[in-house]
């Protein structure tokens, strides 16, 4: 008995030092997620750029995540946790962990952080985030040309400024198509439950909306939309399968080419502290293929995508007149600035709608 | 041949000191098969589980910053139960305890008020979960409505009013719209007992609350009270107890607790008013509840234990790449291992032989 209970204790020694010494030249990589990695939306393109990391680097590096992280006081432990197992460029993939990041960013000089879709930074902490409201843009497009009804129902997550600005330049675009075009909008109040986000897509549908959008995380809207027979528009991923004769579009969160950018960086030793917002003309995200529509709308689709990322249309372009008729001051020159549209508060003309708070 | 449960002519001592070392066997051997299934080494990941966590002056930190509003939560709980009074709206009344002190952090924010602030929160934010607490207790009293349903329902209405402020009023005007207060002042906020740590003051002041329901319960006649009224209620109105005016009380010191753990974790370890400031706090207490047997004691020691589960399965899930969701089947597997091995203090295995003459009539 005494002799295997130190075999035991002797293996979990080995089994450590081993362990210890085949991660020391390592770069050890690690992620902070909102959900499930089965979420199939926001925290699940997350992991797979992970996963493309691990392909990427193969052995140079390893990775590590914690998923299901509460944006609460947990989050702050959650993060030291992995900076004490040894990592020392970590990702944490929602805008709940600002702080927490923050926090610890400032207690660990040496460790980098990248913060997803925040504003507060430090010698040690990026952020990075997309300009999905391109993406929305053309989203805008397609749906007012595919709505019979002439009403679109737009499931929102929370009034912050990344969700407002995707509402504006759905509708300016909308607009463009047809000046009559309606917008409704419910607030989920989540980013992932995908019964609220059905029940939302429900009475969307019930007032008359026939093409559904949305800002939360999961297919549940998709599925709704798919069984009642309307069109839908993706989120964050690849939702064909949940709707095959529903599904417009969706944008693709595609974060790997950053992931392997900032860890490529991290190797080389020339990891900086940046802001990163980038479009499609960056591959910070994607267009899924333009299926279920006929082939004149596709063209109206591709072409806008082609100038968006060519640079010569944007979304924003002044004037942009406010939900009140007044136009919005234009501080970039011919379009909004990129402050304006990070701090987004405010509804663009046409929408019926108070924004939560105001 | 049949094994059946059989009744105690009284509760077994020795069960109730050993079923919970029987319980953590049971897990343990449970886990090694799982662990072996998942192709994970057992050893290490009970490693991961139960002694790393213990080795290092940050992890133990971690549990106490863990269990500290689960104690505290229990503890007021406990005393309920004991009574025969059945709250089950802690989660609410900490909500309510964690806006309620909030206020005044939010509305003395920027402005030079003195040392006052935290102590004031403290004291508004148990009075006010402690009120809250009430209104399913003289709704009990005076109406006879279920307690049980009354305080699991207020949880929900304290949970949107949260909702409501931080995307309304108390929203941090340089947030960008995000549901969050502005991080509180210096003033407002829990000391840390150890310099870069994360120890507060909070686990101070919850084994305070231990000792103090310990004296309570052992010591003085209101404790007395408040077990006689739960364990024989016609004794205890023989003794002329008056068991709706318990109700009243341990309702309101449980809330007083609750409310006081909720502003204490956000004047603490989160440092702001959001939503979803706790993961659950208010019903995992109630399992550390029972699982301490209501005992002040027992309690703080379940606290810590189901601490380190929590600690100890993250560190499992970045040492071993152990998926959370073991993690969880982790802990489900040792409670229900717990309250299975529990009922052993009252019953016992019995191998009962059945009359040989009626098997061989009935085969």
């Amino acid at each position: 008995m005494r002799k295997s209970l130190l075999a035991l204790a002797a293996g979990i020694l080995l089994a450590g030092s081993v362990s210890a010494a085949s991660a020391a030249d390592k770069l050890k990589v690690g992620f902070i997620y909102l959900g499930p990695i089965g979420d199939l939306g926001w925290t699940y393109q997350h992991e797979l750029a992970r996963q493309a990391l691990v392909k990427e680097f193969g052995d140079k590096i390893e990775t590590t995540y914690l998923e299901n992280v509460p944006e609460g006081p947990d989050a702050e432990r959650a993060i030291e946790q992995l900076v004490r197992a040894g990592n020392k460029l970590i990702f944490t993939t929602s805008f709940g962990y600002m702080d927490p990041t923050l926090k610890v960013a400032k207690k660990y000089p040496n460790v980098h952080f990248e913060h997803a879709t925040g504003y507060k930074r430090d010698k040690n902490m990026s952020t990075y985030s997309s300009k999905w409201y391109q993406g929305r843009y053309i989203q805008g497009l397609i749906a007012a040309k595919m709505s019979k009804s002439g009403v679109l129902g737009y499931i929102g997550s929370f009034p912050i400024p990344e969700v407002v600005s995707g509402i504006n330049a759905t509708m300016i675009a909308a607009q463009s198509i047809n000046p009559n075009i309606k917008v409704k909008i419910i607030w989920a109040n989540t980013w992932f439950d995908p019964g609220k986000e059905a029940d939302a897509a429900k009475a969307l549908i019930d007032q008359g909306a026939d093409v559904i959008m949305q800002h939360t995380d999961s297919p549940a809207a998709m599925q709704i939309a798919s069984e009642r027979g309307k069109l839908a528009f993706g989120q964050d991923s690849e939702m064909i399968k949940f709707g095959p004769k529903t599904q417009l579009t969706s944008i693709l969160d595609t974060w790997a080419p950053y992931y392997i950018a900032r860890v490529k960086a991290e190797l080389d030793g020339t990891w900086k502290s940046e802001d990163t917002w980038g479009g499609l003309d960056s591959h910070m995200f994607a267009m899924a293929p333009y299926t279920n529509m006929p082939d004149d709308v596709k063209k109206i689709a591709e072409d806008a995508q082609a100038a968006i990322t060519a640079g010569k249309l944007h979304p924003f372009k002044c004037p942009v007149i406010g939900q009140d008729g007044k136009e919005i001051e234009c501080k970039g020159g011919a379009n909004l600035a990129d402050g304006q549209i990070l701090g987004m508060n405010f509804y663009v003309k046409g929408i019926d709608d108070k924004l939560p708070g105001k | 041949m049949q094994l059946v449960l059989e009744k105690r002519a009284e509760r077994s001592n020795t069960i109730a000191l050993v079923s919970p070392l029987i319980a953590i066997g049971l897990t343990i051997v449970t886990m090694t098969i799982l662990f072996a299934i998942l192709g994970k080494n057992p050893l290490l990941a009970l490693h991961a589980y139960f002694i790393a966590p213990l080795t290092d002056g940050y992890s133990l930190q971690e549990i106490a910053v863990k269990a500290t509003p689960l104690v505290m939560i229990a503890i007021g709980l406990s005393l309920c139960y004991l009574a025969n009074a059945w709250n089950i709206g802690a989660e609410g009344q900490f909500l309510i305890g964690a806006v309620a002190g909030s206020w005044i952090a939010v509305k003395t924010q920027g402005t030079d008020a003195g040392a006052w602030v935290l102590p004031a929160m403290l004291l508004v934010a148990a009075a006010a979960g402690a009120v809250y607490a009430l209104i399913p207790a003289i709704c009990k009293v005076k109406f006879g409505a279920s307690e049980i349903l009354t305080s699991l329902m207020l949880v929900y209405v304290a949970d949107l009013l949260l909702d409501y402020l931080v995307r309304g009023p108390w929203r941090d005007p340089n947030g960008f719209n995000f549901p969050t207060t502005a991080e509180f002042d210096p003033v407002a906020t829990v000391p840390l007992l150890i310099e870069g740590g994360r120890l507060h003051l909070g686990s101070i002041i919850a084994l305070l609350v231990v000792a103090a329901a310990a004296i309570l319960l052992g010591r003085t006649i209101k404790g007395f009270e408040i077990r006689v009224v739960g364990a024989a209620p016609r004794a205890a109105r023989f003794g002329g107890f008056n068991a709706n005016q318990l109700v009243i009380l341990t309702f309101a010191v449980s809330g007083a607790l609750a409310g006081l753990a909720g502003i204490i974790e956000v004047a603490g370890p989160v440092g702001h008013l959001q939503p979803g400031i706790s993961p659950g706090y208010g019903f995992t207490a109630i399992i550390v509840a029972f699982l301490g047997r209501l005992n002040p004691l027992g309690i703080l020691i379940a606290g810590l234990f189901l601490a380190l589960t929590f600690i100890g399965g993250e560190q499992a899930q970045i040492a071993m790449k152990i998926p959370l969701d073991v993690t969880k089947v982790f802990q489900g597997i040792l409670l229900f291992y717990v309250l299975a091995c529990d009922s052993l203090i009252l019953y016992r295995f019995k191998l009962v032989f059945p009359n040989r003459q009626v098997a061989r009539g009935a085969g």
